[in-house]
């Protein structure tokens, strides 16, 4: 839902989401990642803790990884914010994706978009992890299914596929 | 590599490629229909109380709000316990019975407008003393359920006969079940009276029955759809219930859409969790370690209500033997009336904690006899004849355990490594290593007879897809890609033609919950036999068409092959429905040979068992208590898998969380009964840097004796009581501080200050001797 209520004051922000621009009028209480699945129906983007611990919601703002649920929408003003689905469309997460689908390093998928976009800039910053900085570099995201194993699996195997 | 066409492989889980585009679907993704309300259930802080006032007029006038509910709304009947005990209000009446239990909801555009309107009820509470520990509700003797006794011999004249005796008490901690996505329902109400409820839950069939009892009206009128949940490990079997029903009751007060989806915190404090337990064993052995008598009486906090909890107890119970044969026993068990939330299923119900106690018992006997604890474990294990016998009078036929354990010995090089751990320990003051090898055998079957049973409908349209429903929910399990697979490889057809379709009240009724590990063995059962049918009229036709035997058609991958023609599948569907042959059908299923007199304490609960076992080595600090899981070897009985792929993914993530459970999640409630853990920030699920740096699985090379599907086994919950072996090898390491002399006595969970607390109960045992000497 439009989250302003009527007597809550409103923003107008601008920013580029997955590569258009967007301006609207934001709650000035209301989180970037109610925003972006409430507001902009970006509901690859998903709610786990509300707290910064799950890595659910994990969303990239000027090309770093932010939790969506401690940002609030207005701060995204003048940002470019990119979701799982813009990072999915351009095609940058195709080598992960691929490990992840042929490795089941999902069960459940609700830990899948944010473990993937953080698993991306991991492997944006460094070539060829290996797998304890892997362990250490999702360890912020939570997955209560799987267990870490697949997922390790993927992201080093992603590491040194053709498609990167 | 299997010579099927679609079951035995390791195939992708049918969302998968939704899940890694953002596109899968979840209950609070789909889009609001218009005018929808979001709803908050204000709940009560305090344990328990009178309920002397509650005003709720400021909260009806505050702006924004549309609706308030309470009990008084509510049309139908205002109890939803899920067993028939009347003993769960939807809203607290007079008493308030647990910190957190539902008061009234509200309902506005947006569940912030309406959870701040929530904060302006003015309640006034008569304090109650709260009741949260089991002693005080023996003392009291009250139960949520009759307890149960399993007898078999003469535990007293055992345990007076044997050559050692020994008594303890072991407790073991709850677990917070923290599926990532948290409790949502989305109610709309339709013409006639009737309402949908969209829920995330484990048992459509249950929130269904709550909906309809609540509103007044007959099951008929209530549709539950689930297509899938981000999670749910027990959760979600009857915690659902509320939320649907709340949902329901604001959508039929206000004629509009209405959501209830739940903060996390708010999901931990007001929802139930794995039941914590005590345990106190007297038991008799001899000099070699061999068992001779078992007395052990359970008792847990079940909360306020009974829930799931006399079947959970249960079988704590049958399970308080994990592998080993009790020559004399009797096991006794008080589900605890608590000023808690109703603890409820979780993964293992109730199966883990009793095996906690089982492996207990061993590492005492070790310690005793100065034994190693897996020459303890393959001493008692089960064998022929009288010795296959469990407490509860059951003869265990399928026994794989020798040869899992032979396996994991040899995998994980146990002799040596138990040589390297000796030294490592003789050489390292400050670090110690400890290992175990731990067995598990798990009962398959609900031990509630009519739930085994399951229902399907697949349809073949006339270009020949085909539409697959069954009873079973999706919470990440990969249920529906293996159900999708049986009907695959039953017409011979690639999986990607079978559509795969949400759970629904509405095409399979009367369904049990995806529960008890039995998924597959249940709905795959009843898929296969409604495909089957259709295969058959589809062979009858085909041999009436060509002049030949039903068995001179051949069902082929795409096609069949009749008299030298080859027809393929869409084909011989579009001919079939011109000769008006019928191409829907329905599958049923129960099991077969179980049955159970629960006051007897006599029968055959289950119909099979799954086996598995696992090494874990670890490393302790003892001046911090920290620890790490060094390595895992694990080999697991899934009998012959329909998807390896799937069931190494149950096995890893079951072990995990399993481990979680045994070692850092620790549920914290304060004198008041208020849980003090009821976020992330505080309660520490595992995360990729806990998880063991080498991590070694397999699948046994086996198949089911009994004719399941495609003599597959379950393996939802058997895996997480893999994870007894850390929890046995930081009891190990810890032992090992005082050579050994003594038992670490750690009980779960083992976090890092209980370590600590244990390293130093055996310093202090040790320096009293010193002392003394
Ligand atoms: S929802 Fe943002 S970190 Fe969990
Ligand atoms: S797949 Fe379910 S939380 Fe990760």
């Amino acid at each position: 839902m439009t989250a302003i209520a009527n007597d809550e004051p409103g923003l107008e922000i601008e920013t580029v989401v997955n590569g258009a621009p967007v301006r609207a009028r934001v709650a000035v209480r209301q989180s970037l990642v109610d925003w972006l699945r409430d507001d902009l129906g970006l509901t690859g983007s998903h709610v786990g803790c509300e707290h910064g611990v799950c890595g659910a919601c994990t969303v990239v703002v000027d090309g770093v990884c932010v939790r969506g649920c401690l940002m609030l929408a207005v701060q995204a003003d003048g940002a470019s914010i990119e979701t799982i689905e813009g990072a999915s469309a351009s095609g940058r997460l195709a080598a992960l994706q691929e490990a992840f689908y042929t490795r089941a390093a999902l069960q459940c998928g609700f830990c899948t978009p944010g473990m993937l976009l953080t698993a991306a800039e991991l492997l944006a910053g460094d070539d060829k992890p290996d797998r304890e900085t892997i362990r250490e570099a999702l360890s912020g995201n939570y997955c209560r299914c799987t267990g870490y194993q697949a997922i390790i699996d993927a992201v080093e195997a992603a590491s040194t596929s053709e498609k990167r | 590599m299997s010579d099927r066409l679609a079951v035995n492989r390791p195939l992708a889980h049918d969302s998968a490629a939704k899940h890694v585009a953002g596109e899968a679907v979840y209950i609070d993704d789909m889009p609001e229909p218009s005018r929808c309300l979001e709803v908050y259930v204000a709940w009560a802080d305090r344990a328990h109380a009178r309920l002397l006032k509650l005003d709720l007029d400021a909260v009806r006038r505050a702006s924004g709000v549309v609706a308030v509910v309470t009990t008084d709304d509510i049309p139908g009947h205002t109890d939803i316990s899920p067993v028939g005990r009347h003993d769960e209000p939807v809203f607290a009446a007079e008493t308030v019975q647990f910190w957190g239990q539902a008061l009234f909801a509200v309902a506005a555009c947006d569940v912030h407008t309406a959870r701040r309107a929530a904060g302006l009820a003015v309640i006034a509470y008569e304090d109650l003393e709260p009741r949260l520990d089991v002693d005080a509700a023996r003392a009291a003797e009250d139960y949520v359920w009759p307890p149960a006794h399993f007898v078999r011999g003469d535990t007293e004249a055992g345990l007076a006969r044997a050559t050692r005796r020994l008594d303890g008490r072991v407790t073991m901690g709850g677990q917070d079940h923290f599926y990532l996505e948290g409790h949502v329902a989305l109610a709309i109400p339709g013409e006639d009276g009737d309402m949908t409820v969209f829920s995330s839950t484990q048992h459509p069939s249950e929130v269904q029955h709550m909906v309809a009892h609540v509103l007044g009206i007959p099951s008929n009128s209530v549709t539950v759809e689930v297509r899938r949940m981000g999670g749910g490990f027990g959760g979600k079997e009857t915690q659902s219930n509320l939320f649907a029903c709340v949902a329901a009751l604001v959508a039929r007060k206000t004629s509009r859409p209405a959501k209830c989806r739940l903060d996390r915190d708010d999901d931990m404090i007001m929802t139930g969790k794995r039941h914590d337990f005590t345990v106190d064993y007297k038991l008799g052995f001899d000099d070699d370690g061999r068992i001779e008598a078992v007395d052990m009486h359970f008792a847990s906090r079940c909360g306020y209500s009974a829930d799931l909890s006399g079947p959970i107890n249960d079988r704590a119970l049958f399970h308080a033997d994990n592998c080993y044969f009790y020559p004399d026993v009797s096991l006794l068990c008080h589900p605890c009336r608590t000023n808690m939330a109703s603890a409820t299923a979780f993964r293992g119900f109730g199966g883990p904690q009793g095996m906690v106690a089982a492996e207990r018992v061993i590492e005492e006997i070790a310690i005793a006899c100065g034994l190693d604890p897996l020459e303890v474990r393959k001493r008692n294990f089960y064998g022929d004849g009288e010795r296959a016998i469990t407490p509860y009078h059951m003869t265990i036929e399928d026994n794989v355990i020798e040869r899992v354990v032979a396996e994991v010995e040899k995998d994980s090089d146990y002799w040596t490594k138990r040589d390297a751990v000796r030294r490592f320990n003789a050489e390292n003051r400050w670090q110690k290593k400890g290992l175990a090898l731990t067995p598990v055998k798990f009962g398959i079957s609900f031990t509630m007879t009519a739930y085994n049973q399951a229902g399907a409908l697949v349809h073949i349209y006339k270009d020949g897809s085909v539409h697959l429903n069954h009873g079973g929910t999706e919470m990440g399990q990969g249920l529906f890609v293996k159900v999708a697979q049986v009907v695959a490889e039953e017409l011979q057809l690639p999986l990607e033609r079978i559509k795969i379709t949400a759970t629904t009240t509405a095409k399979v009724p009367n369904t049990s919950a995806t529960a008890a590990s039995s998924g597959s063995d249940l709905n795959g059962m009843a898929a296969q036999a409604a495909a089957r049918t259709l295969r058959d009229r589809l062979t009858a036709f085909a041999a009436e068409q060509h002049q030949a035997e039903p068995s001179e058609v051949y069902w082929l991958p795409g096609r069949i092959a009749v008299k030298g023609n080859e027809i393929a599948f869409a084909d011989l569907v579009h001919d079939a429905y011109m000769a008006r042959i019928p191409l829907s059908a329905t599958g049923f299923y129960k099991t077969p040979e179980i049955h159970w007199d629960r006051a007897a304490g006599r029968g055959k609960p289950f119909y099979y068992f799954a086996y598995g076992a696992a090494c874990s080595e670890v490393t302790i600090d003892t001046l911090t208590g920290e620890y790490r899981v060094d390595r895992v070897d694990i080999v697991h009985d899934v009998g012959r898998s329909l998807n390896p792929a799937i069931d190494a993914g149950q096995i890893e993530g079951g072990f995990i969380q399993g481990m979680g459970w045994l070692t850092t999640e620790e549920l914290v409630w304060d004198e008041q009964g208020r849980l003090r853990t009821h976020a992330p920030s505080t309660y520490k699920i595992p995360t990729c840097a806990d998880r063991p740096e080498i991590f070694n699985l397999r699948l046994l090379e086996n198949e089911n004796p009994k004719a399941t599907i495609h003599r597959s086994k379950a393996v939802g919950e058997p895996p997480l009581m893999l994870a007894i072996s850390v929890w046995q090898a930081l009891s190990d390491a810890v032992a090992a501080t005082a050579d050994h002399q003594h038992p670490a006595r750690l009980d779960p969970p083992a976090t890092p200050e209980k370590v600590l607390m244990a390293i130093g109960r055996l310093a202090e045992i040790e320096a009293t001797k010193e002392a003394a000497e």
